[in-house]
């Protein structure tokens, strides 16, 4: 990879946080040279996961998202262009092809392009009063909605679904939270952790449907939704959150190497030594987890950039990290570390069927590979210790309300022992 | 504007004008101070944003709630003077603030 220079342009396509982390990095690197976020949206940069927590309950204004305001922005020299969609890479001549039919050159180029929300296959969907959770833009068509006594139906028991039925619930809104599968939360947690969030939500008003089975919407804007056992949930609106797609296409229209989203290796490279890519797009190898994988986290978004700026200016340092995730849902904190797919062992902290607060552990062949936490930070944070060193830890000790996990977090839990000392 | 001054762990330190209300977390990742990320946003769910905060104006602050404490407790390098940035919001009284960032973190 060539190396930088004051005179070399850096263009970031995409405004989330892979991309101004990227471009902060830069600068704090003591990049030089020109840098441009180009962004689909108006806005620059800015903080997404409060779209269904504080921003959807107006607790927090919109320049509040921003991950730098428009004058910091200009201070240190970053420059942004909104409502600028990148439609073709030419590689060759190192242009990107924009949708208002104009071009900008690169020397070096971040791909940060995120995801967009997958939309309902069922007829009726695209109807004026369904509406995504991705966006600013999103947010203030669903906030015109959020009137008390208003009926919402919320299609999907994802993070997306769950936060949006607690800020809309305790807006005093009529909350259906529908799920297909037959317990929310499914794909990243277990049954115990999964029914302690049923139950949270039906204690605080939401009607919480799993196993819904959706047939269709009646009327245009919607006036009621359609189950397929027969059931009609009369709503004024829909909230449809039931996952991400991988913003890929322009970089595979480009000749890039993207398998389940755009191949990097550790250093944040693509197939094209000029190119590098961050964030929800990227699919990446993960020492963790021994082996590749695409992560929707802003955690991964940051970190990654982070190491693809360093990568553009000349640092050769691999991005290995343990994933983690949170959730704020009413008084609840959700907080996750490490992915459980795979464990064969679970441990349960407490109790979740009288408590507001526990935690549930994942252990494979023994090793501690993840855990999940409800309000409970202390062991969230030395689970998050204990995870990334993969300490093999007691499963009696990790049940023990009476061992703090502070107590377990030393070098002896270490799978690997430390070298001896030379 | 009152201004909040980062000491970094090498001594050299960086003064930055916050706005009353923003966080300092946000007055830090604004202008680009190294070594505070705030990878939650300030929802107090990362502790990345942990600084240790000059005694004088320790004493000054609203006191941790439940969660911070407990997050501060697994933070980087955690000491007596330790809080989440992100959870420190921006007073005018709060002008010449100053907070020193673990050197594990940077």
């Amino acid at each position: 990879m060539s190396e930088l220079t004051a005179d070399s342009t850096v263009v970031i396509v995409g405004a989330g946080q892979a991309g101004g982390e990227a471009a902060s990095e830069l600068r704090k690197l003591g990049f030089a040279g020109r840098i441009l976020i180009l962004g689909e949206e108006a806005q620059p940069p800015y903080k997404r996961p409060p779209l269904s927590k504080a921003y959807l309950a107006g607790t927090v204004q919109e320049s509040g998202l921003y991950v730098m305001q428009t004058a910091q922005l200009e201070k240190v020299n970053i420059e942004f262009r909104g409502n600028a969609r990148v439609t073709r890479i030419d590689r060759a001549s190192k242009t990107l092809h924009l949708a208002d039919g104009s071009t900008q050159a690169y020397d070096k180029l971040v791909l940060a392009t995120g995801g967009r929300a997958r939309t309902l296959p069922v007829p009726g969907a695209d109807a004026p009063n369904v509406y995504v959770l991705r966006t600013i833009a999103d947010v203030e068509k669903i906030k015109a909605h959020c009137q008390a006594g208003k009926r919402a139906v919320i299609v999907g028991g994802g993070f997306i679904g769950l936060e949006g039925a607690a800020v809309m619930v305790k807006l005093g809104l009529k909350v259906t939270l529908l799920e297909g599968l037959p317990r929310v939360l499914a794909r990243v947690t277990v049954p115990q952790v999964s029914e302690f969030f049923e139950r949270a939500h039906r204690e605080a008003g939401v009607d919480l449907r799993t196993g819904a089975q959706l047939a269709g919407f009646e009327g245009s804007p919607v006036t009621a939704v359609k189950l397929a056992d027969g059931t009609r949930i009369e709503c004024d609106f829909v909230v449809v959150g039931i996952g991400l797609i991988a913003n890929t296409e322009v970089a595979q229209e480009a000749g890039l190497v993207v398998d389940n989203g755009i191949v990097v290796d550790e250093f944040a490279r693509t197939s094209d030594p000029e190119i590098v890519a961050a964030g929800d797009c990227t699919n990446h190898p993960s020492e963790f987890l021994g082996g590749r994988v695409r992560l929707e986290s802003v955690q991964n978004a940051m970190e990654q950039g982070r190491i693809a700026a360093r990568t553009l200016f000349g640092k050769n340092e691999p991005y290995r990290t343990v994933p983690w995730f949170w959730s704020d849902q009413y008084d609840l904190k959700l907080q996750m570390v490490g992915l459980s797919n795979a464990h064969d062992q679970l441990v349960v902290r407490g109790d979740p069927a009288t408590q507001r607060n526990f935690a549930v552990f994942y252990l494979k062949d023994g090793k501690l590979i993840a855990a999940d936490t409800v309000s409970r930070p202390q062991d969230f944070m030395f689970a998050k210790k204990l995870v990334a060193e993969g300490a093999r830890i007691d499963p009696a000790q990790l049940a023990d309300e009476s061992v703090a996990l502070k107590t377990l977090a030393t070098p002896a839990t270490l799978a690997t022992p430390a070298a001896p000392a030379a | 504007m009152p201004k909040i001054v980062f000491v970094q762990p090498d001594g050299s330190s960086q003064t930055v004008d916050a706005t009353v209300g923003q966080s300092v977390m946000e007055a830090a990742t604004g202008n680009l101070v190294r070594g505070i990320v705030g990878e939650c946003g300030g929802s107090c769910s990362c502790a990345t944003c942990h600084v240790h905060v000059d005694e004088a104006w320790f004493t000054q602050l609203p006191a941790p709630d439940e969660m911070e404490t407990g997050m501060l407790e697994g933070a980087v390098e955690p000491g007596p003077l330790s809080r989440l940035s992100c959870q420190i919001a921006m007073t005018e009284a709060l002008d010449g603030l100053r907070v020193s960032i673990p050197a594990g973190q940077v």
